[in-house]
């Protein structure tokens, strides 16, 4: 025989199954053959649900089969409303996935945001599913910053930051946004008041530094380190007959 | 225009699309104004008909007669050394930089660009030089014509 080819399709270029997943389910029997072999789990043993019990009295035949377990005197008449079960939990015990293709130092371009364009190194995945990502920020102005792994790209080129260590208060919490106060009226004149403005905290400067440095370290140990100074330094464009769904990156 | 190449018994073609896309083949056998018997025994392409319209002929003709076995095909394909011509020609040549072109990666593509800005360089600068060194020839102003310009204006007032 020849390669089985599989047995399901996609309908034209649409990106739709021919056959469900519940129906490649049933077509495809999995269960029954996972029955046949496979190791079968012993049943666990239930507790006894009768007892016997003694009772006295002449005429009673001295013992009776007595239930371990009463069941309940009366039941609810009205169904009472139940909440449904939410099967995912709520969003921070949700799986997260990376793509394969996003390994720590993987070299990513930026596609949505104020940085987009730049490329810059991945660090790790937050608790979070975001991405950490530095530019290094003395290259193209990227700072220790989260993105969302739908809006970059991965390319082939990796740097091996295996020996760098990330500030462990550099999480989730640390990049939340501040609110910023906003002046009351009553308060003093209308023209003193000022406005409180977003400034870089110094740990951020700190970590900023602290990280970037053994990233360009990891950098230089690359064996086309000069090169890949550039092209860090430099933004992704598209330029004609270039189509980004038939490019390798 | 002259043709100069023809769908006949021996000619090597190669396949511009379907699902043998991109390999070499020889015409066994002219089945009928649209459709030829092909058989590639070197290139992994079955005995088979294929449509004329798939087909790109090549410069190579093998000598051979019609509806030769496939053995004996690869046979003479090899000791023509089909494979090792194909390779050599602009047309093969062209194929595989194009397939190289397109697997290069993001960076590879920067490196790419980063060398040809290097060679152009190097290119303009020498131009320069040459152009420095070698005097320049004045360019010669052309008078007007001055019959043609009053010819025209007499037509005008006509």
């Amino acid at each position: 025989m020849g390669i089985t080819r599989p047995r399901n399709y996609e309908l034209g270029n649409s990106g739709v199954m021919r056959f469900s997943a519940t129906r490649m389910y049933r077509k495809r029997a999995v269960y029954r053959l996972k029955k046949k072999g496979g190791d079968k789990k012993q049943p666990e043993k239930k507790s006894a649900e009768v007892k016997k019990k003694q009772i006295g009295g002449d005429k009673n035949g001295g013992t009776r089969l007595v239930r371990v377990n009463r069941p309940p005197k009366s039941y609810q008449t009205a169904e009472v409303s139940r909440k449904l079960k939410n099967k995912k939990g709520c969003f921070s015990k949700h799986k997260r996935n990376l793509r394969t293709t996003i390994t720590p130092g993987t070299v990513l371009i930026l596609l949505a945001g104020r940085h987009k364009g730049k490329r810059v190194v991945f660090l790790k995945q937050l608790n979070s599913g975001l991405l950490l990502v530095t530019g290094p920020f003395r290259l193209n102005g990227c700072p220790l910053r989260r993105v969302n792994q739908i809006y970059v790209i991965a390319t082939k080129t990796k740097v091996d930051i295996s020996k760098i260590s990330i500030p462990d208060r550099v999480n989730d919490a640390y990049f939340r946004r501040k609110v910023l106060k906003k002046p009351k009226h009553a308060e003093g004149e209308i023209f003193e008041q000022k406005k409180e403005v977003y400034s870089v905290s110094d740990e951020r400067k700190e970590d900023q530094l602290t990280v970037d440095k053994s990233v360009l370290e990891a950098i230089r140990a690359h064996p086309e380190k000069k090169l890949l100074f550039g092209y860090l330094g430099a933004m992704f464009s598209l330029n004609n007959r270039q189509y980004p769904h038939k490019m390798i990156f | 225009m002259q043709f100069k190449r023809f769908i006949e018994i021996g000619r090597v073609a190669y396949i511009a699309y379907g699902p043998s896309k991109g390999k070499l083949i020889v015409i066994v056998d002219v089945i009928d104004q649209n459709r030829v018997l092909v058989d590639g025994p070197c290139t992994a392409v079955k005995r088979q008909a294929v449509n004329i319209k798939q087909l790109h002929l090549t410069k190579f003709v093998i000598k051979m007669p019609y509806g030769l076995r496939t053995g004996l095909i690869k046979k003479i394909w090899e000791k023509e050394e089909i494979e090792k011509k194909w390779a050599k020609t602009v047309w093969a040549k062209k194929i595989a930089s194009k397939k190289l072109r397109e697997n290069l990666s993001d960076f590879d593509r920067f490196k790419l660009m980063k060398m040809k800005q290097a060679r152009n360089r190097l290119i303009n600068t020498e131009f320069g030089n040459l152009k420095k060194k070698t005097p320049r020839v004045p360019i010669k102003k052309r008078k007007p014509n001055k019959v043609i310009h009053e010819k025209k204006i007499k037509i005008k007032g006509m």
